[in-house]
């Protein structure tokens, strides 16, 4: 039985079944001029970038460039690093992230965020998924936490395959499945935002496969925001794709128009392969 | 544009823009050839152009079979992605041409010696602008030249004319003299053939725009002659 229908107050469902065109009226995240320093030394210049609610938008360019240094000031990621420094403004609806009354802890319940390497806690599949709910407070008792852990895994499309062994360490699953559990734990704490650093880097073909089914599935409850490597992963999975190179942010646009006419000649120079 | 860094990339695509360039050189004789065939009623030309069909055909199974190995192994974007969908299009519509070059051939042999000079001469005078047509083209493509492909797209409205004019006087034989409905049935098809050609050519023109710029010529923004010819 799916139990998405019953007990669902996410506040990212209201808008299920909207279509493309509604999806991409209204940014989720609006970054204003963000740029990152890291002792000093600037990363990320002055980027100004839209990401849009219900859709996936995919960072692409070199190593070094700047995405995953972008990516992980949607969450303020960078606070933990010493000596960085985020300038600018990232407003999600409407309340500027980086303003001194917003909570980090909270905010990254809200922007989940799924890494390059499976990172699972060194517990049991159950209490990985369940370890956010607890410690957010988001159930009263063990039938509740029982439902969202179901319907995490069903949602990353990992229940069948774990169901009969909840108990077991999250550990002892495969690489795609740890993934897909790292995505389930991400989502059991129902965020508005899940970012993604180059989420299929470590996995195979099939295991790939599966989680950029289980991006599509999802982009239809939330805003997605993914770094990736791959170029035709970023062309399959997206549908806005940004490209930054030097720390700048060079071209964004609708995935179709990037990968088939690029306006920058720095952009058309990289996914045609021809960059020095 | 600067190589890729997977040389062999590059040379796989300069590899299927010569094959195409040849089949391009070889359809563009043909046109010429079987027309001058009609025109001095030489059957030994008219049977060369037709065995030169098969060569374009192989040429264009060749392209094919290299796009699609190239679109499997190196999923090209943008130019790239571009230039091997027109490739391959253009490939389909120069066979196109081809054959259509062939059937001329085929009924420069069906006409008996007594057609008169005047009536052959109407599908010489018709090939010229055609081939020329398609030379232009082929620059446009050999020099990705996007303003030249543009002229060529909206010079098409000359040819229509010329197709026209020939009609007319295919038609004015047929009425004067009832014993060259033969030949001018068979002159009227060629000069179809030819201005089908030259719509071949402007297909080509579309293709190599959108290889080049990105952007499509849109066929209802194109000059066209009023069609009396049909």
């Amino acid at each position: 039985m799916d139990t998405t229908a019953q007990t669902d107050h996410d506040p990212a469902l209201t808008g299920e079944g909207a279509d493309k065109a509604q999806a991409l009226v209204y940014p989720r995240i609006d970054c204003k001029d963000v740029s990152v320093f890291y002792s000093g030394k600037q990363a990320v210049f002055d980027v100004s970038l839209p990401v849009y609610d219900r859709s996936v938008t995919a960072l692409i360019g070199p190593s070094g460039c700047g995405k995953s240094t972008f990516l992980r000031c949607l969450n303020r990621m960078n606070d933990t690093i010493d000596g960085a420094k985020v300038t600018g403004e990232i407003f999600m609806d409407g309340e500027n992230i980086n303003s001194p009354e917003v909570d980090p802890v909270l905010l990254r319940s809200r922007v989940g965020m799924v890494f390059q390497k499976p990172n699972p806690f060194p517990k049991s599949i159950y209490d990985n998924i369940a370890y956010g709910p607890r410690i957010h407070g988001l159930v009263e008792d063990r039938q509740e936490l029982d439902a969202i852990v179901e319907k995490s895994l069903r949602r990353a499309g990992l229940w069948q395959e774990v169901k009969d062994r909840l108990a077991q360490p999250g550990t002892s699953l495969s690489g795609g499945q740890q993934q897909r559990l790292c995505i389930a734990r991400a989502i059991a704490v129902r965020p508005e935002v899940i970012l993604m650093d180059e989420p299929c880097s470590s996995l195979d073909p099939i295991a790939t496969a599966r989680i950029e089914e289980l991006i599509d599935e999802l982009r239809k409850r939330y805003c997605i925001v993914i770094v990736t490597h791959s170029m035709q992963q970023a062309a399959r999975v997206s549908q806005r794709t940004a490209f930054f190179h030097l720390g700048h942010l060079v071209e964004m646009g609708d995935t179709d128009q990037i990968f088939t006419s690029p306006r920058e000649r720095r952009t058309e120079d990289y996914i045609t392969g021809r960059f020095g | 544009m600067a190589d890729h860094i997977v040389s062999a990339f590059t040379d796989e695509l300069d590899k299927i823009a010569a094959d195409l360039m040849r089949m391009g050189g070889i359809v563009e004789t043909m046109i010429l050839d079987s027309c001058q065939a009609v025109d001095r009623n030489d059957h030994d030309l008219a049977k060369d152009v037709i065995s030169r069909d098969p060569s374009v055909d192989r040429l264009e199974e060749e392209v094919e079979r290299q796009i699609v190995s190239l679109i499997a192994r190196r999923q090209p974007m943008a130019h790239d992605l571009r230039s091997v969908f027109a490739a391959l299009k253009t490939a389909g519509e120069l066979e196109r041409i081809g054959d259509l070059s062939k059937n001329i051939g085929k009924r420069a042999l069906m006409l008996d010696d007594a057609v008169s000079a005047n009536m052959r001469h109407g599908v010489a005078r018709m090939a010229r602008p055609v081939s020329l047509q398609l030379h232009a083209v082929l620059d446009a493509y050999a020099t990705s030249n996007a303003d030249t492909a543009k002229t060529v797209w909206e010079s098409d409205d000359d040819i229509d004319q010329h197709y026209n004019s020939l009609f007319r006087e295919m038609i004015t034989y047929m009425i004067e003299d009832p014993r060259t409905i033969g030949a001018g049935a068979h002159m009227l098809f060629m000069a179809k053939n030819l201005e089908r050609i030259g719509d071949h050519c402007t297909n080509i023109a579309e293709f190599i725009y959108f290889q080049i710029t990105g952007e499509y010529l849109m066929p209802h923004e194109r000059p066209k002659a009023p069609n009396t010819g049909v």
